[in-house]
């Protein structure tokens, strides 16, 4: 049996200014690791909630998104007539074969341009989408130069108001709805009929395919025979993979970042926690040499000194995490980089992530502590005794 | 010089030098000497006479330069330093001039930390650890915190951690040295009481010459020589 654990816990209670002192410093840092891990988490989560886990997209072979996708009117025909594509209420396929264009469209008050997302869409589009309201107005009619607008989009950019006109594809649109879309990308889009859209951008073919399965669970076969039909050149995702893709690039981005950050930042913290250790042992260098003298081994000394810049660490994670747990209050909004859309969204807190800032704590407790608990253990007990 | 046979510490032509730069300082040159088991000892003689040094020795936390020493039969100058710290935990009870309790312990977690070392329970351990502070009067203090206790008491405490384990030999390094008469009287009358009582075999250096009184054997160091009186 060592070195009792309270003695460690109690010595951190004695010099508790210097303990909570030293503990922000590395709760600062974990505040910070926890944060953008869970800001690419929350940037995640909402991009996966605009998709649908029972939709399928399709979309051309090696496209990351719409924007970049062609499917052509036959390829789109062929897929329309698969089993797997369920059937609604009134009696058709709920399948919405949709375009998908960026314009430019001016903003509100300061006449900067910004990329619009305009989407074609089908008859299905709205059932497919429950995220999806109609909030005033109409849906616009077939065959029509009349579109609906998202609610944020109608508020920020010019003619895109209700009863107010657009001008792109060389004519003009009258905007006759607005429809919100919670906290999906969907709000940041102008949606039309699809046909009409094509004919504007004068596109021959549509961009991707959505459909709903009849049974969720036979997406892997159907995914299986669609890739390897010689007549498609298409690729299908479940539409909850295909917003995970899309915000993959961003996530990664932010949790680089964030770690790259955090590494950086917590040298100072591991310095600041070695510092405080170091006097720990300074001041405790005759109960050390007493220690051993009652006959505790070298390690039992050093496992005493770790497990205190263990437990001066694991106070700094919880600092940190309970700090950073607060930022869930906070919502962002940003560009959405996949589709170059603003997107709305929060920090999320998980569990993973909860426990990740704590190791990472731990690891800095660790670290901070090896040098000044090597030191403890290799004082010599009749140097350590004078000096007490 | 043959061993004694009721001997419990036996030193023979031990050595010891300190180093200072390229200076070598003789501290201990070929002492030998016995103790005899149950006796108490006062090693005395001026400052630098190495008096610590050879208390530092026999106690096993120090390493000499040549010679041996035997306690209870034990060669320590060959063991390893974990074997050194494994013989100390049952072999040894130290008594410091500045009490040495953990700050942060009560007096009853500062007597039970020699038995963390054996494979006593728990039970076990706060058996021992009540039966000692009660031989030394201090039963009613064991949660209190060694600030919350006089120099005699904290002294007290240190001397049941010293015997908590029963050790072969207690060392004891200018016991009284920070105490007021009164508390270095009752100090050395407890001590007395583990020799006569208990049997207990004490080694204690000092420069007071009433803590001297009490032991049964007066031995001076002087420049690295020991003489007896």
């Amino acid at each position: 049996m060592g070195i009792p654990y309270s003695y460690s816990l109690r010595n951190l209670w004695t010099r508790r200014l210097t303990t909570v002192l030293t503990a922000s410093g590395m709760g600062l840092v974990v505040f910070v690791f926890a944060a953008t891990l869970m800001l690419a988490e929350g940037l995640q989560q909402t991009l996966v909630q605009t998709g649908s886990a029972d939709n399928v997209v399709i979309i051309r072979k090696a496209s990351n998104s719409e924007v970049q996708s062609g499917v052509e009117r036959d390829q789109a025909a062929l897929i329309e007539s698969q089993p797997e594509v369920a059937i609604g209420a009134d009696g058709n396929e709920l399948l919405a074969k949709e375009l998908v264009v960026l314009i430019n469209l001016k903003k509100r008050g300061t006449d900067k341009p910004a990329n619009v997302v305009i989407r074609g869409i089908a008859a299905a589009s709205l059932a497919l989408r429950p995220a999806v309201h109609l909030k005033v107005g109409r849906l616009p009619r077939p065959g029509s130069a009349e579109v609906i607008a998202g609610e944020s989009i109608a508020r920020r950019f010019k003619g895109c108001g209700l009863g107010e006109t657009l001008r792109f594809g060389m004519r003009d649109w009258r905007v006759v709805g607005i429809f919100d879309a919670g906290s999906t990308g969907f709000s940041s889009e102008i949606w039309g009929d699809c046909d009409q859209m094509m004919q504007a951008f004068r596109r021959q073919v549509y961009s991707s395919v959505l459909f709903r399965m009849k049974d969720p669970g036979r997406f892997d076969p159907f995914k299986a025979r669609i890739e390897s039909d010689p007549r498609l050149t298409v690729e299908a995702k479940r539409e909850t993979r295909y917003y995970l893709d899309q915000s993959e690039a961003m996530a990664n981005f932010l949790r680089i970042l964030g770690m790259v950050l955090t590494v950086v930042f917590s040298i100072g913290a591991v310095i600041g926690a070695t510092i405080t250790m170091y006097a720990a042992v300074a001041n405790r260098v005759g109960e050390i040499g007493t220690l051993r003298a009652l006959g505790f081994q070298r390690a039992s000394i050093l496992g005493a000194f770790l497990i205190e810049a263990l437990l001066l660490g694991l106070c700094g994670g919880v600092l940190g995490v309970v700090a950073a747990s607060f930022l869930q209050l906070i919502t962002i909004s940003t560009m959405n980089w996949a589709s170059f859309s603003e997107l709305a969204f929060s920090f999320t807190l998980t569990f993973g992530i909860f426990w990740k800032s704590l190791a990472f704590s731990l690891v800095m407790g660790f670290i901070g502590g090896m040098l000044p608990a090597v030191r403890a253990a290799r004082l010599s007990i009749v140097t350590a005794l004078r000096e007490s | 010089m043959s061993e004694r046979p009721d001997a419990i510490v036996s030193i023979r032509n031990l050595s010891k030098s300190y180093r200072r730069g390229n200076q070598v300082l003789p501290v201990l040159t070929g002492i030998s000497f016995d103790i005899a088991r149950g006796e108490f000892v006062a090693l005395m003689g001026p400052s630098g006479s190495g008096k610590s040094t050879l208390l530092n020795l026999i106690a096993g936390i120090d390493s000499a330069d040549s010679g041996s020493i035997k306690v209870a039969g034990v060669e320590i100058t060959g063991l390893s330093e974990n074997e050194l710290a494994r013989w100390r935990a049952h072999s040894v009870g130290f008594i410091f001039q500045f009490y040495n309790l953990i700050p942060v312990l009560t007096a009853f977690e500062n007597v039970e930390l020699p038995l963390l070392l054996t494979s006593l329970s728990r039970r076990e351990r706060r058996e021992h650890v009540e039966a000692v502070l009660s031989v030394v009067g201090l039963a009613d203090r064991m949660d209190h915190y060694p600030s919350q206790l006089s120099g005699g008491q904290q002294q007290r405490v240190a001397i049941a951690r010293a015997v908590v384990t029963d050790p072969e030999i207690l060392v004891a390094d200018e016991p009284t040295g920070d105490l007021d008469r009164a508390s270095a009287e009752e100090i050395l009358r407890l001590m007395d009481r583990l020799v006569h009582e208990l049997g207990k075999t004490i080694i204690m250096v000092t420069h007071d010459p009433r803590a001297a009184e009490k032991a049964h054997l007066i031995r001076h160091l002087e420049k690295g020589e020991l003489s007896e009186s």
